[in-house]
Order: structure tokens, then sequence, then C-alpha cells
């Protein structure tokens, strides 16, 4: 049985028990029931048609649980409203379930807590060990965010852009325990993409597969991390590759730029350099230039800076960078490369260790004190 | 989400506002400041942003290795010892504000007087796994 498959199914059947009058909270639980139910039931007795299976199961919890705690008279008026079964919900149902999850009045987190329990069927449990908190702290986070969106209209329109921030966060936290998240958000992104056509949504999906692309030669085996430059292009997954670069291309042609697509385009001139020496700074600068344009982001502005360093040599790229606040993270860690470029390495091994010490993450702490330990011990790459 | 440390010191931090040690409050006075440290755990458990909370022996030992075959050496604790960890509590939360506006409360247990400590707590981030988007 593809694993995937009934997770897969999650979001439509969600849908058609709120279309039917379930709250989403209760509503969200039954199908979770639902779903632990086809895990045991479906390897030795897999349904004719799985999504009816789920409706049909997940509304019985419903109803069960929904009689069990109400009053007589509500209990009634459900079991009346019960209706037969309806047609096969619509590509617009999922996609309300995506716009609900990421709505603007949850936290960050709780989007991203709601969206990997309801749109993705991830156990509470499963989302907890990703994330490195206990179960309890996690369940308090989803059950709170379905209390948040429970008032929430079903049938408002909803705004992309932020159900594209959610999944892009989800992604980003990469890989930390068994479930992987950044496959997760993938998948979640391409069922996003297959319910609605927007550029921008294409432009994630493009993004994630090109940095995807790559992940088996981000690390080293001893866990260290690997520059761009020096990794092995060969481990790239070069379908992986070309399914993103097709994506974005066919999205760049609407002629609706939005700053996932310019990230995206980023990472194909890098995907597209058969070596690092090759990579097209130059358009690689203009696509900064158009990002900073879009989103006026300090990050992007940084980044701009190593690309014109790249481009148009060290001392350039210093002087980009002496108009960003140093307080900037990886500012010094920019600067300590753009320095050890241009030839100074005693104040680059200087920065690199002073990078070392504001680094946010550990593999980047260790690889910025290499750096610095390299300089300072004169051993060269 | 980032996580973040509430360190708490017996020894090593800025003197506190009401810095009056603990074994001069009433039992009264004890028994609302231990309440009010479990109050915000549960709290914290509630709006999900809570980890882990421990507290620690105000003495322990200095341990090192003392080459191969050779059982460790043990020593102290040292009386001099600058820095002495009470305890600590982890948060996983948004932003490093509500990191902050979350230290602030906890600074706000009450001490002697029933009036709040106004303890310095050490707000530290956890460093964290890299960014799948780097460039």
């Amino acid at each position: 049985m593809n694993e995937f498959l009934p997770r897969s199914l999650t979001p439509s059947v969600l849908a058609v028990l709120v279309r039917r009058g379930a709250d989403f909270a209760a509503a969200e639980d039954a199908v979770q029931d639902a779903l632990v139910e086809a895990v045991r039931v479906w390897p030795d007795d897999p349904p004719r048609d799985p999504k009816g299976w789920l409706v049909t199961v997940a509304w019985r919890r419903f109803l069960d649980a929904a009689r069990a705690e109400s009053a007589r008279r509500r209990r009634e008026d459900l079991v009346d409203e019960e209706p037969g079964p309806g047609p096969a919900p619509s590509v617009d149902d999922t996609l309300q379930l995506y716009f609900l999850c990421a709505h603007p009045s949850l936290t960050p987190s709780w989007a991203v807590a709601l969206t990997l329990r309801a749109v993705g069927g991830l156990t509470t449990r499963q989302i907890a060990q990703a994330y490195l908190v206990p179960e309890a702290t996690m369940a308090q986070r989803i059950s709170r965010a379905k209390r948040t969106v429970s008032g929430v209209r079903f049938d408002r329109p909803g705004d992309v852009a932020t159900v594209l921030r959610v999944l892009y966060l989800v992604f980003n936290e990469g890989y930390s325990g068994d479930v992987d998240l950044a496959a997760e958000a993938i998948r979640l992104t391409r069922q996003l993409a297959a319910a609605i056509d927007h550029p921008e949504v294409a432009g994630l999906l493009a993004l994630m597969l090109l940095h995807h692309a790559r992940r088996a030669s981000r690390t080293a085996p001893d866990g260290s991390l690997v520059p761009l430059a020096e990794q092995d292009r060969g481990r790239w997954d070069s379908a992986m590759i070309a399914e993103g670069v097709g994506i974005l291309q066919a999205a760049l042609v609407r002629d609706r730029l939005g700053e996932f697509q310019a990230q995206a385009a980023v990472a194909a001139l890098h995907a597209d350099a058969p070596t690092a020496g090759e990579t097209d700074w130059v358009q690689i600068v203009e696509w900064y230039d158009e990002l900073v344009a879009l989103t006026d982001s300090p990050v992007a502005r940084l980044n701009r800076a190593v690309a014109v360093g790249e481009a148009d040599g060290p001392r350039a790229g210093l002087a980009e960078l002496a108009a960003l606040s140093d307080a900037l993270p990886r500012h010094t860690a920019v600067a300590a490369y753009l320095h050890e470029r241009d030839g100074d390495l005693s104040t680059a091994a200087r920065l690199y260790a002073e990078a070392a010490h504001r680094a946010p993450t550990l593999a980047e702490r260790d690889h910025l004190t290499r750096r610095a330990a390299r300089l300072n011990t004169g051993h060269r790459p | 989400m980032a996580k973040y440390l509430l360190l708490k010191h017996y020894r090593g931090a800025p003197a506190a506002v009401n810095d009056v040690p603990m074994d001069r409050w009433t039992p009264e006075e004890i028994s609302a400041h231990m309440q009010y440290m479990q109050d915000f755990a549960d709290r914290l458990e509630k709006t999900g942003e809570f980890v882990d909370g421990q507290a620690l022996a105000p003495e322990g030992s200095w341990v090192r290795y003392d080459g191969e075959g050779r059982p460790p050496v043990t020593d102290g604790p040292f009386a001099e010892t600058k820095d002495l960890i009470a305890g600590w509590m982890i948060i996983d939360v948004d932003s490093h504000d509500r990191a902050v506006e979350l230290a602030g409360e906890l600074s706000a247990a009450p001490g002697a007087g029933g009036k709040p400590i106004h303890e310095w707590l050490e707000v530290r981030p956890f460093l964290t796994a890299p960014p799948t988007v780097t460039e």
C-alpha cells in the first residue's frame, strides 16, 4: 500500500465532513481516527473506493463522538442532517482547507502544525517528533489552532501567499526525525499546485524541487556542511532538477513574477552549471535585483552582495556589503568569505571566527570554525 | 519557530531587585513562588510553547578523563565557582521577542513579601539544523 494514499485523501475527506455540517475541530479528529483505521485495515483488505471508505468511517466516528458528547436534541439534528453519499469533493474543497489551515489568525507555528495534521494527515506524535517538542505541547498547538479557525467560514476565499509561507516554513525546517518534512512539504505543494493554477505556487514547487535535488550532496558523511561550490554535482538528482526547471519555465512565461519564482530562478541557475566555475553569476545578480525589488528583504540584499562578489570580484561584493547593516544574520560570514577571496587571509580568519560565534545553526558554526582554523593554521583547502 | 533556554542562576547573575535569599522567605512565600512556576509551565504547555523545565541541585562535582584504563578524576564542588545554574526552562516560540516576553514573565515570580523577584534570567537561543534554502 502506498503510505501516502490515505494521507493524500485527507483534505478532501475532511472537506466532505465540514460541508455536511461538522465543525472543523470535530471533523478533523474524526478524519484522524479514520486514517488510523485505514492504516490498520487496508493492507489486508484494501477498499475499492478509498475516499468513500474514509468518508464513511470518518463520518461514523464523527457521529459517535457527537452522540457521546451532545445533548439528545443536538444529536437528532445531526442524524437528521446526515446526507446520502454525495458527489466527490471538488478541488475547491481541498483548496479551502489549505486556506483555513494557513489562516492569518493563526501564528506561524500553529498554522504549520495544523497544515501538517489536517492537510498532511500526519499524527500529532509525528509532528511533535519532527519539531522536537513534547507530544502534549504539539497537541495543544493543534487544538488551539483548530479552535481558532473553527469560527472561520469555510467558503470564503483565502490568500495563496499565506499558504505558500506555511509550506515554505515546513520545507525549510528540513529533516530532523522520522518524518521527512522537506518531502512532506513537496507533496503538499504538489497537491496545492494541482488544485490551483498560480505562478507562485508553481514557483515554490520548483524552488523546493531544485533544492531537494541537491540534498544528498549538501552534507558530508560526517554530517558537516558542504558549500555549494564544493558539492559533488554528480550526486544531484538530475530528474528532479529537470522537473523543477520545467515547472519554473512554464510559470515564468506567464509574466507574473513573484519572490518564489525569482528564488527558484537562482536555484535553477546553480543547478544548470556543470561546475561551480561555470555558474552564470551575472544572471544570478539580475535575479537578486528582481528579488530585492519584489521583497525589499535584507536577506535578499545580502545574497545579492555574495553574487556581486562572484560576478564582479570580491571588492565589488564588499562594497555592496558595506551598505548593509552588520547586524544581519550571516553578514559577518559573507564578509569573511569575500575577504578570503580578496586574499586578505588574516581579516578573513578573524571574521570567520566572529561569524562562527554568531552562527544560528550548529552546522554553520562548525563550518565557519573550520574555515577560521584552516586559515589560522595555514592549511589550504 | 525557535527554541530558547531560559536559564536561572543560584549565583552569577546580576543582583535581582527583590534580592532576599529563599531561606529568609516565609513558607507561604515559598509555596506561592513554586505555584507561580508551575502555573507558568502549565500555561506554556497550553499555548504549545513548552518543551522542558528542570531544576538542578546546587552541588555537583567536576569530573575529567584521567587516561586509558584509569577511573575518571573527580573534584569539587568548588565554592569559588562564579556561575551556578539553578535550573532551566526550554521554550519553542515564534520569535525572539516572544522568548524575551516570556522570560520577563518568569522573572516576575513572587519572592519575599510576595513581591516579584525581578530576577535576571539568561535567554539563550538553541543552535538549530541548517535551513534547506541557503543561497
